[in-house]
């Protein structure tokens, strides 16, 4: 009976939250496969019932935006991943050093990271708006960089860096941290520079940490939209819609539940074949 | 032995002309204070150009906020109603953190101390909950909650916010637990504290640091979340900040000085609840890194 009782504990721990899981989170997943198949729309309840393959037909055939919407997802993750590893690793390479004020620094340089994505929008169009923006300071008094289809990507590009930088660097720094001393010394004793302790100390220990770090970050910069929908709502003429940010749109403003779903299904399976190519890719895990 | 005395701090005595010497060799200056000054300039000018706009009187373009108003900050806190958005998205914010800490703890604890059937695949579907886009449960999460009578209520919101924060939670918390030795707490059960009066009495004093990084990482979520907010309420007396300052960009877009006001009240909880915990949060991560 006590042992009957004790090995029901672990299981009594994690009830909530599989609870939670399994009505928030599994369940939720199994009904947008459901809706994807049936015409669900808020605002027209009279054209509701169930749709077979249409959704996914006109997605595929008939949805420019849709596949617009991929071409610019898969160039907003590259660009952001691509160079919050370059600026994040640097980062935490410089705040792992030990200096004077480094607790300061640490909090000053990392607090964009509790700003949230509507929060940076309100901010950067502080600074972009022409005419009382930053921009004037750099020469370019009337650029309406968010408005110009050639600059509104470079622009929102920067703001998110600043939002994202911070959590990267958190997450390589303590990937960092958990590297031993002692390998630092002893490449120095056999003579080995700075450049090359990088090389053959740091970066082979950074490897899983760079790997889950890109992953969790690629999926979160697919999957994030505050940003987006509030500072170009996906504009000038669309050139900003992620696929999240068109699924939310469709949720959101039109109503349109069961081709959002149908959206939903194939940003699902496109994140999941991404996901395992990267991880089988970069061999994570595996002794080397 | 010898690399005990090299990594040890400099004492006091030392004269000056030593203790400044780090400040002098010109290649550390390259290597790190001129890069972390940089990007100190790349992250604190925003930050910066926000407080000029609140703090100015409107028709200022001075770079320099003088002479200081707060004209703004009245606008926003009683005329467009911030002074509601903070205290629905504070009860959002407590009450999810709450939730998610105890049921964090839980959870941790039982990854940590137990081997039991099915934890690797409780650990899998943790880690696969994190590839679950927020942006794509709006619509069956929507559909839940209507059929719950939540929508428009601050409940739907806490309840939202919570299991997204759960995951990442729990994996935090086990590796904090795992950080206090087993031994201790058996040696409370050795002197006849039961398991839950053990648990109490020994180990979660010690979780201290844990409860603060989990905590502060679930109000910092759940403070900044925009779109189940924009989703789940429509009523304004229910409006969290993130989407009473996403009206005011629309509406007030000609205002800036209410936007970098609201800006400042959206910002400053969470900005200074990050300042404290920051070293934490590291430490968690590295923590539950280590421990793969």
């Amino acid at each position: 009976m006590t042992t009957m009782r004790r090995r029901a504990v672990p299981y009594l721990l994690i009830s909530p939250t599989v609870a939670l899981i399994a009505a928030f989170l599994v369940y939720p997943i199994g009904s947008v496969a459901y809706y994807s198949l049936q015409h669900r729309n808020l605002t027209r309840p009279w054209a509701d019932g169930f749709a077979g393959l249409d959704n996914f037909r006109h997605m595929l055939f008939e949805d420019e935006v849709f596949w617009h919407s991929l071409g610019f997802t898969a160039k907003w993750v590259i660009a952001e991943i691509g160079l919050q590893l370059l600026l994040g690793l640097a980062l935490a390479l410089i705040v792992n050093e030990s200096f004077i004020g480094r607790g300061l620094a640490r909090s000053l340089v990392f607090s964009p990271w509790a700003v949230s994505g509507v929060l940076t929008t309100g901010i950067w169009i502080l600074l972009y708006t022409p005419g009382t923006g930053v921009l004037r300071f750099l020469g370019q008094p009337e650029a309406a960089v968010l408005g110009n289809p050639d600059t509104v990507f470079p622009a929102v590009v920067v703001a998110e860096l600043w939002r994202g930088v911070p959590f990267f660097a958190i997450l390589l720094l303590a990937g960092l941290q958990g590297i031993p001393g002692e390998l630092y010394e002893a490449a120095a004793v056999d003579g080995a520079g700075r450049l090359r302790r990088f090389r053959h100390v740091t970066l082979p220990h950074l490897r899983d940490a760079i790997v889950l770090a890109t992953l969790l970050r690629g999926v979160w910069e697919f999957n994030n939209v505050d940003l987006l929908y509030t500072l170009t709502g996906g504009g000038p003429a669309q050139v900003t819609t992620t696929l999240p940010l068109y699924v939310a749109q469709r949720a959101v403003d039109s109503k349109d539940f069961g081709y959002g779903s149908a959206l939903t299904m194939a940003g699902f399976v496109i994140l999941l074949f991404c996901s395992v190519l990267y991880l089988r890719l970069s061999r994570f895990g595996e002794d080397r | 032995m010898s690399a005990d005395v090299m990594t040890r701090p400099r004492p006091r005595a030392v004269p000056a002309a030593r203790r400044g010497r780090p400040r002098r060799d010109p290649g550390r200056v390259l290597r790190l204070y001129v890069p972390l000054g940089l990007y100190l300039v790349f992250t604190l000018v925003p930050f910066y150009w926000m407080l000029v706009f609140a703090l100015r009187p409107a028709g200022s373009a001075d770079p320099v906020p003088w002479p200081i108003t707060f004209e703004h900050f009245e606008t926003v806190w009683n005329d467009i109603g911030y002074a509601v958005f903070f205290r629905n998205s504070v009860i959002v914010g407590v009450w999810s953190l709450l939730v998610t800490t105890v049921i964090a703890v839980m959870g941790g604890y039982a990854l940590a101390r137990y081997r039991f059937r099915g934890r690797s695949l409780f650990m899998v579907v943790l880690l696969c909950t994190q590839f679950v886009p927020g942006a794509m449960m709006l619509i069956p999460l929507f559909s839940i909650f209507k059929t719950l009578g939540l929508i428009n209520s601050l409940g739907s919101l806490i309840v939202a916010d919570t299991v997204f924060n759960l995951p990442l939670s729990i994996i935090l918390m086990s590796g904090f637990v795992s950080a206090v030795p087993f031994t201790v707490e058996e040696a409370a059960m050795v002197d006849g504290c039961g398991r839950l009066r053990g648990f109490l009495a020994i180990v979660l004093p010690q979780l201290r640091p844990g409860l603060i990084a989990v905590g502060s990482f679930a109000f910092i979520h759940t403070w900044n979340n925009f779109l189940f907010a924009l989703m789940f309420v429509s009523r304004q007396d229910s409006f969290t900040i993130p989407v009473g300052l996403s009206y005011t960009i629309g509406e007030y877009s000609a205002d800036f000085g209410a936007l970098a006001a609201g800006g400042v009240v959206a910002a400053l909880p969470v900005v200074c609840v990050f300042a404290v915990v920051q070293r934490y949060l590291v430490h968690g991560i590295s923590a539950g890194a280590v421990k793969g």
